[in-house]
């Protein structure tokens, strides 16, 4: 009890009382179950929250018959992914922008010419930003006019929808070569969301196309 | 001088409310927690930026950076009603114990050939044996004939279920098969490829991409 003792009077109360016979305690020392159970607790926590999977939906093309033509793009760049240097150890990205001509090609375009870039800010993302300004900027004004309640909530992710699949969106292909790993596509994916761009797919690369990206390599 | 005595105060405190909310928590943790089970390859997903969560009734194809694949379907009765259409069409014959024990079991990576001594391993060994991987190739494409007994048996189930829903006048929400593939960053790109050809040889074109959260800013 909080009551303050003063003088002997009350000290010598108290002592007299501890000389009765002893009442045990129904109490029991509840520390070492609280410990376990705190311990258990920590455990289940960390265990169980650090275990879910994340996941990045994609969709494939899919292949067309073989009487189709395949469809024209209007706004393209192409990716071209692979490992280089000494082991092919360093993650090598090239770009190109519009429809592919090969050398001596019959329609007489000069040869595509590839683009070094890199998976940092200054590379890729920048690239991609800039390609893709149009749609960037129409979905913020689009966020803009959301955030002041003009739209409502499901007109908006519609419109962003719409905006990100327009006939004039930017349209990114990537094409991956036989030293590409299987992080470095999940990257360029993962910088295409970043950057908004709706229309990608993931192709084969052709064969004129590989032996430029080689002999770029080489230099 | 009058001697001043602090007031004497019980340090010990009542626990049994904290005690209480401890067991409580590690009730629901326990309970709610997943059983992590040792899988047979370890797979480093690459990271990326998407928030998705992975859905439960997936088909999941696991490959590891040595290209090898594995297969796993996380419901338990689908499993067993795939294995037993696998034993068909590649004529072994599974017992009941050994269908049960599959049930219980995560991803392999065997040939449908030695699936019955895998199964019939014990857990430490089966994790010390070496999995070749499913075979893939155009000539045993067991992957294929899994992915699509899987997903045949994953629909007559949900069938089942849905007229089983109906009878007793309830709705039945019915959630369609995803598949998932979860390579490794450090994976081939090629030999990603040559497993999402089998899926899109069965006509599946949309996939969830298994990866990581990555801690960026995102833009």
């Amino acid at each position: 009890m909080a009551e303050v003792n003063t003088g002997d009077g009350g000290g010598g109360h108290g002592k007299h009382d501890k000389k009765r016979a002893k009442k045990a305690s129904t109490r029991i020392d509840m520390t070492p179950m609280v410990d376990l159970a705190f311990l258990l607790l920590t455990f289940f926590v960390l265990t169980s929250t650090f275990n879910k999977a994340k996941t990045m939906e994609i969709n494939f093309p899919a292949k067309l018959p073989p009487t189709a033509k395949p469809p024209r793009i209007n706004n393209a760049v192409t990716f071209l992914l692979t490992r280089e240097g000494a082991e092919a150890k360093e993650n090598g990205i090239y770009y190109y922008y519009g429809e592919f001509y090969g050398p001596n090609n019959k329609d007489g375009k000069p040869a595509t010419t590839f683009t070094k870039t890199d998976f940092s800010k200054e590379g890729l993302h920048k690239v991609l930003l800039d390609r893709n300004k149009l749609t960037i900027d129409a979905l913020n004004a689009l966020e803009e006019r959301y955030k002041k309640k003009e739209i409502a909530d499901t007109t908006y992710k519609r419109l962003a929808l719409a905006e990100k699949g327009k006939k004039d969106a930017l349209t990114v292909l990537i094409k991956a070569d036989d030293k590409a790993v299987y992080k470095n596509i999940v990257d360029a994916i993962d910088e295409l969301n970043i950057c908004n761009v709706g229309k990608y797919a993931i192709v084969d690369m052709g064969q004129a196309e590989l032996d430029i990206l080689n002999a770029v390599k080489k230099k | 001088m009058p001697k001043i005595k602090m007031p004497k105060s019980n340090p010990s405190l009542d626990m049994t409310p904290m005690v209480d909310l401890a067991f409580l928590l590690v009730t629901f943790f326990m309970l709610t927690a997943s059983v992590r089970v040792s899988e047979p390859v370890v797979v480093d997903s690459p990271s990326s930026t998407s928030e998705k969560l992975l859905p439960d009734n997936v088909i999941l194809v696991t490959v590891d950076n040595k290209g090898r694949a594995f297969y796993n379907i996380n419901n338990g009765e689908v499993r067993i009603k795939t294995l037993e259409q696998m034993g068909k069409q590649y004529k072994v014959d599974f017992t009941e114990k050994e269908k049960k024990r599959f049930a219980g079991m995560t991803s392999f990576g065997v040939p449908i050939a030695q699936l019955k001594q895998y199964i019939n391993m014990e857990d430490p060994e089966r994790l010390r044996v070496k999995s070749p991987g499913v075979p893939l190739d155009s000539l045993h494409n067991e992957l294929g004939d899994w992915i699509q007994f899987g997903r045949i048996e994953a629909a007559r189930q949900a069938k089942a279920q849905k007229d089983k829903a109906e009878k007793a006048g309830r709705t039945f929400k019915y959630e369609p098969m995803r598949f998932a593939i979860k390579a490794d960053g450090e994976a081939n790109y090629i030999a990603v490829k040559e497993v999402i050809k089998v899926f899109t040889d069965k006509d599946i074109y949309r996939f969830n991409l298994i990866t990581n959260l990555e801690q960026g800013d995102k833009k």
